[in-house]
C-alpha cells in the first residue's frame, strides 16, 4: 500500500491527472485553469502536460462552459468542468437542470451524461460577496443529477475519479475551506463507494450527520463533547444525491437522536430532508425530535461575521444539548 | 425585394436572378426532389395541426411558410453532419430520416424525445430555447478535436436570438474557430414578439461583431437556402469556422396550436408573406423551366396524402405509456430513489411492472 500526504488541493489534483491519463476523453473546461491553474491551483500543472486540446481555458461564461460540455459528453467525450466559485454556477443552471439533468431521459437513453461539474462550495475563507455559497440542495432536489462532497484528501482523490467514472452527471462540491488541509491518501485501494455516507467516529449518545467542511467541526465537537462524557457518533454523507439512509438510519436507530450539521440555510435543505426521511424510518427509536445546525435564512453575509452563520463546535454542541436534554 | 443583401436566386414568382457569389446548382430532378420535400412536409404539418384541433395531440408548432428554410439546409447537410434543432424543425427531420411518427411523439406526449439521436445525427428538440446552440458548439469542439471532416448546424429563430446561450454560442465558436453552422429562421414573430424587438439591426449583422461572416438569405428560396447553407457547411468542415445565416422568411400560421396571432398581427402582412410562397415558386419554376407536367405535381400530392393518413393512424396507435415508464432513463445507473418509486407505483398497482 503507497500511501502519501497531501492537501486536499493536491489530492484533487493528481486525481484528475490520474483520470486523463487513464481515460484520454477526459477533458477538463473552466476559466483560468490553465496556465494559472485554476484560483484555487486545482488543475495546476495539468495544461502543461496534457495540452490545451485537453485543459480548456474558457471564455468567461458559465452557461457557455457547462452547455459546451453537454454538446462535447454527446460527442463522446467525457469533461470535468471547474466553476470558479459556488456563486457563479447560477449562470449555468438552466443548462444543468434542463439539459445536463434531462438529456438522458429527454433522449430515450440515447444520450449518457457523464460528466463532472466541480464546484468550490462553503465558506471560511474570509472571501468577499458569491464566493461562500452552499448551493448543493438546488442540484440535489433535481432528477437525474448527482450530488456529491468530498471531506478528506483520500476521499477528494478517489471520489474526484468514481466521479468521472461515472455515466451520470455529478456535482462535485469541493468544500474550499479544507483544500489546504493535509491527510493521507492510500493511492492504490479506493475506500468506499462514491456515495455511500461515512462514520468518522463512532459513539453512543447521539448520531451528528455533516458534508464537507462541517465534517471537521462535527468531529471537533465530538472532542469536546467527549470530554464531559458524551459520546457521539459522527457521520460523513459524502453522498448527497443519492443519500446513503441505511447507514444513517442504522446509527439513528442506535443512538435515538440526531442532528444534522451544514453551512447552507435550513429551508428546503439537504439537512431538513435527512432529517424527514430518518424520522420516518427511526420514529419508535427516536428520543427527541431530529434538529438542523445551519446557516440562517439570510443571504451568505459579509465575512467579518461569516462564524457566527456557520455552524461551530459551540453551536453544533448546543444542537446536541437539545437533542439530548428534550423533554428533561 | 426585401434587402438588397439578401441572397435570392428564385424569385416569388419562380424566375431565377443572378448573385455575384451563387448560383444554383442543382437539377431539375433536385429540384423536384426539394419541390417533393416541401410539399410532403406542409401536407404532414397541416395533418399534425388537424390531429391537435381534434384532440389526437397536446400541442402542434407549425411551419407553413417555412419550408425552404429547412429543406434547403436539411438537403445540403452530409450524413455525418450533427443537427441540434428546436421543436419546429420538422422539415430537417424530415430530411434527416427521421419518421413523422417518431416526430409526433413529444408533441402527443406520449415521450420527451422519440428518435435515436445517434441514428439521424438528429439531436432531441430544445425547448428550453438558445440551450442547443451551446450543445451544438460544444459537439463541434469534439468534432474538432477528433480531427473529423464533419459540421454541425444548430437552428433557433429571431426570438432567441435574445437568448444569451445563444450570444454565448457566438463568442465560442468564434474563439475556438469550431465547425459550427448556425441557421437563424427570421420568421418576424417570437410568438407575439416582432423581430423589431429583439434586434435593432438585420440579425446576420451581429456575427461580424462577433468575427465571423453572417449572410441573410432569402428564407423563401429553396435553392438559395440550399446553396448557401451547402458553401457554409462545406467551408465548416474544412476547418473555416462558424456562419451565421439569417433565413429572412415569414411565420404564415400560428407559433403553436395554442396561439391566437390574430390578437397581435395584421391580415394585409399575412396577406403579402402568403404571395412570396416557398412552395409555388418553385413549382412555377418546375413548370417554365423544366416543363414539368401537372401529373408529377399529382403524384406527390398524393403520396403526401397517403403520408398524411399513415401518420394519423400512426398518431392514433400510440397509446398512453405504462406510467412505470416515467421510471426509466432518469439515471444511466442504479438509483435508490428510482427503485423506490417504482416499486411504490407496482405496490399501489398502477402498473404490471413491466418495463
Amino acid at each position: 500500500m503507497t500511501t502519501k500526504t497531501m492537501t486536499m488541493a493536491k489530492a484533487l489534483n493528481e486525481g484528475l491527472r490520474r483520470a486523463m491519463e487513464e481515460n484520454k476523453k477526459v477533458l477538463l473546461i473552466g476559466e483560468d485553469i490553465g496556465k494559472l491553474g485554476g484560483v484555487f491551483r486545482i488543475t495546476d500543472g495539468l495544461q502543461k502536460d496534457f495540452g490545451e486540446d485537453r485543459v480548456i481555458d474558457a471564455p468567461l461564461a458559465e452557461s457557455a462552459i457547462v452547455g459546451t460540455s453537454v454538446g462535447l459528453a454527446i460527442r463522446g467525450y467525457r469533461p470535468v468542468v471547474e466553476i470558479q466559485f459556488d456563486g457563479f454556477v447560477y449562470p449555468a443552471f438552466d443548462q444543468i437542470v434542463s439539459q445536463v439533468a434531462k438529456l438522458h431521459k429527454r433522449s430515450d437513453g440515447h444520450y449518457k451524461m457523464g460528466m463532472v461539474i466541480r464546484l468550490p462550495f462553503q465558506g471560511g475563507i474570509g472571501a468577499i460577496e458569491h464566493h461562500s455559497e452552499s448551493p448543493e440542495g438546488y442540484f440535489a432536489a433535481t432528477a437525474g443529477l448527482r450530488v456529491v462532497a468530498c471531506s478528506t484528501p483520500n476521499d477528494a482523490y478517489w471520489m474526484i475519479q468514481q466521479s468521472i467514472a461515472h455515466d451520470d452527471p455529478v456535482i462535485f462540491c469541493e468544500p474550499k475551506s479544507r483544500y489546504w488541509e493535509k491527510g493521507e491518501v492510500d493511492l492504490d485501494n479506493p475506500p468506499e463507494h462514491l456515495f455511500d455516507a461515512v462514520v468518522r467516529r463512532e459513539g453512543t449518545d447521539a448520531t451528528v450527520m455533516a458534508y464537507g467542511s462541517t465534517v471537521k467541526t462535527a468531529l471537533r465537537a465530538a472532542d469536546t463533547a467527549a470530554t464531559e462524557g458524551i459520546s457521539l457518533e459522527v457521520i460523513d454523507l459524502r453522498g448527497l444525491s443519492p443519500l446513503d439512509i441505511a447507514t444513517l438510519e442504522k446509527s439513528v436507530k442506535k443512538t435515538g437522536r440526531m442532528v444534522f450539521v451544514q453551512e447552507a440555510p435550513l429551508t428546503a435543505s439537504i439537512g431538513s430532508d435527512v432529517i424527514r426521511a430518518l424520522t420516518e424510518r427511526c420514529f419508535y427509536s427516536l428520543q427527541a425530535p431530529g434538529v438542523v445546525v445551519g446557516g440562517y435564512h439570510v443571504p451568505y453575509p459579509p465575512t467579518r461575521i461569516e462564524e457566527d452563520y456557520r455552524p461551530s463546535v459551540d453551536r453544533i454542541l448546543d444542537g446536541v444539548d437539545r437533542v439530548i436534554g428534550f423533554g428533561s | 425585394m426585401i434587402d438588397e443583401e439578401l441572397v435570392q436566386l428564385l424569385t416569388p414568382e419562380g424566375e431565377r436572378v443572378t448573385h455575384p457569389e451563387y448560383e444554383s446548382t442543382l437539377s431539375g430532378d433536385e429540384i423536384f426532389g426539394l419541390y417533393r420535400d416541401m410539399a410532403i412536409i406542409r401536407r404532414l404539418c397541416n395533418e399534425s395541426t388537424s390531429l391537435q384541433r381534434q384532440g389526437q395531440l397536446a400541442l402542434w408548432a407549425p411551419i407553413q411558410g417555412q419550408e425552404a428554410c429547412q429543406i434547403g439546409p436539411g438537403r445540403a447537410l452530409a450524413p455525418m453532419d450533427f443537427t441540434f434543432p428546436t421543436y419546429r424543425e420538422h422539415g430537417i427531420a424530415w430530411c434527416r430520416g427521421v419518421e413523422p411518427k417518431e416526430m409526433l411523439r413529444l408533441f402527443r406526449a406520449v415521450s420527451h424525445g422519440g428518435w435515436d439521436p445517434y441514428k439521424y445525427r438528429y439531436s432531441v428538440p430544445a425547448i428550453v430555447l438558445g440551450n442547443q446552440v451551446l450543445n451544438a458548439v460544444g459537439y463541434a469542439m469534439g468534432v474538432q478535436r477528433d480531427g473529423a471532416e464533419e459540421a454541425v448546424m444548430t437552428f433557433f429563430g429571431d426570438g432567441a436570438s435574445s437568448q444569451g446561450d445563444v450570444l454565448e454560442g457566438f463568442v465560442w465558436a468564434a474563439s475556438f474557430n469550431v465547425p459550427v453552422v448556425f441557421l437563424c429562421q427570421n420568421n418576424q414573430w417570437g410568438i407575439s414578439t416582432p423581430s423589431s424587438v429583439q434586434s435593432k439591426i438585420p440579425l446576420y449583422h451581429r456575427a461580424h461583431g462577433f468575427g465571423f461572416p453572417g449572410i441573410r438569405v432569402d428564407g423563401n428560396d429553396v435553392l438559395a437556402m440550399y446553396e448557401v447553407s451547402k458553401r457554409a457547411l462545406e467551408n465548416a468542415r474544412v476547418g473555416g469556422g462558424p456562419t451565421l445565416i439569417e433565413a429572412y422568411t415569414y411565420r404564415l400560421g400560428a407559433h403553436t396550436t395554442s396561439d391566437d396571432p390574430t390578437r397581435y398581427r395584421i391580415d394585409a402582412e399575412v396577406e403579402v408573406w402568403s404571395h412570396r410562397d416557398p412552395i409555388e415558386r418553385v413549382k412555377s419554376l418546375l413548370v417554365h423551366e423544366y416543363k414539368m407536367k401537372q401529373a408529377k405535381f399529382d403524384e406527390v400530392a398524393e403520396e403526401a396524402d397517403k403520408l398524411a393518413l399513415q401518420l394519423r393512424e400512426d398518431v392514433l396507435a400510440m397509446d398512453r405509456p405504462d406510467p412505470i415508464t416515467m421510471f426509466d432513463n432518469v439515471y444511466a445507473d442504479f438509483h435508490p430513489l428510482i427503485e423506490e418509486g417504482r416499486q411504490e407505483m407496482i405496490d399501489l398497482g398502477v402498473s404490471g411492472g413491466a418495463h
